[in-house]
């Protein structure tokens, strides 16, 4: 009998490797089909990076520099969570993202917008017993690509997530509630339909806070372990 | 039932360097930790063929008693101080990621109950880059390990395909894997 620790994404969860819109999949995504594993202690285990030692701004992008740095300034929290609702804790929460004008802090983006000395653009936040997570940063600025004609990324922040197993491991983009370009975009919309809404963050007043920054709440979902896994 | 829906994957894009914070984590093995010490190279080719120079590999392992340092593996064998077993490194624009590390002991498959055998040595490797959708994962195998033959996965794999996921010393000595996303030797990957 095949021991399942961690459940199967099942079809619908995730993109297809071959997403032919989003043109460099073309290139890159394997042909044939991926060999199921049954889940041994090479797989339900993984890297937990409890030692790992976060500084105090690492979880606000807006104070990593000299100074604030330019855009609107935003909350973005919320929790990891599994697929029965219970939170994964302590896990390591990693994002990145281009500036407000639309630029990332990176030799190989060469769209015309400014950098700005005060964003760098990247953050870690180590979830806490509950799975909350919590960043301040600046809303990021959509900007362009080559992958098509008048071809623009929505506005994104990019999320890795290690959970508690080589199984669990994700990397996702966040976007933002009912963002025009998301229906333009390939990458989003690689996404099956039914499930790509669950990448858009919600806009919520309670998180918002007066006089300072608005609010965007984002649960992340990772693999939940069997209901009754065999030992 | 599942009361969540799981969040989708999406592609780590070429940009994730130079933000992402502590991107490279090369090096496994400080001074001092069991084992034999070994050098890994991956190198990362899409279905043409070209290098991938923006990728991340991802490596997790078992320490040289064949222990994983987390909390599922409840077995009662040592864990080294200062071995994780993780590491990550961006691909160089030859498309070769490079890590220090010692060479894993066995693990048992499929589980630690004691029913079962053990796996040959192996290093769980998870792939990155703009392009994939999802992460991808795979396995490095090491050329000549007399476990090879008995090891449960490779018994999975069509014996042509195989190789796919045997790395050969080079003539450093260096523990080497090409890696085909696709192509007449397109890697094996697995759905874990």
């Amino acid at each position: 009998m095949k021991e399942e620790t961690y459940r199967r994404p099942v079809a619908g969860d995730h993109p297809p490797n071959l997403s032919p819109d989003y043109k460099s999949t073309t290139g890159r995504a394997p042909a044939k089909p991926a060999i199921a594993l049954p889940h041994t202690l090479s797989e339900i285990t993984g890297p937990l990076l409890a030692n790992e030692r976060l500084d105090a701004h690492e979880n606000d992008l807006t104070k990593q520099r000299m100074a604030e740095p330019l855009g609107e300034r935003i909350i973005v929290q919320g929790r990891v969570l599994d697929q029965d609702g219970k939170p994964v804790p302590n896990t390591l929460v990693e994002i990145w993202q281009c500036n407000a004008a639309g630029r990332y802090h990176h030799p190989g983006d060469q769209h015309d917008a400014p950098l700005d000395p005060n964003f760098y653009g990247g953050g870690r936040a180590r979830a806490d017993a509950e799975g909350r997570y919590r960043f301040i940063t600046i809303k990021p600025g959509a900007y362009p690509w080559k992958n098509h004609h008048n071809a623009w990324r929505p506005a994104h922040i990019h999320f890795s997530l290690f959970g508690p197993a080589f199984a669990t491991r994700l990397i996702t983009q966040m976007y933002f509630p009912n963002d025009p370009l998301l229906a333009y975009d390939p990458i989003y919309d690689s996404v099956p339909a039914g499930a790509r809404q669950r990448l858009q963050a919600s806009f919520e007043m309670n998180l918002t806070e007066p006089e300072w920054a608005l609010g965007y709440r984002f649960d992340i979902v990772l693999r939940g372990r069997n209901a009754t896994p065999m030992e | 039932m599942t009361s969540h829906a799981l969040t989708p994957s999406q592609t780590i894009g070429p940009f994730y360097w130079g933000t992402i914070v502590n991107a490279c984590r090369a090096d496994l093995a400080p001074a001092g930790v069991a084992g034999e010490r070994i050098e890994v190279v991956l190198q990362l080719h899409d279905v043409q063929g070209a290098v991938v120079p923006d990728g991340l590999f991802e490596i997790w392992q078992a320490n040289s008693h064949g222990r994983y340092n987390h909390p599922d593996d409840r077995r009662n064998l040592a864990l080294d101080a200062g071995f994780e077993g993780y590491g990550r490194a961006s691909t160089f624009t030859d498309g070769t990621s490079h890590f220090t590390t010692i060479k894993p002991g066995r693990v048992p498959w499929p589980h630690g109950g004691g029913v079962g055998g053990l796996q040959a040595p192996h290093i769980n490797v998870s792939i990155f880059a703009r392009g994939l959708l999802n992460r991808l994962a795979t396995r490095l195998y090491f050329d000549g390990d007399p476990a090879l033959s008995d090891d449960p996965v490779l018994k999975l794999v069509e014996p042509a395909r195989r190789d796919t996921l045997i790395a050969r010393r080079d003539p450093t000595g260096a523990w080497r894997l090409p890696i085909h996303l696709g192509g007449p030797n397109e890697t094996v990957f697995f759905d874990i």
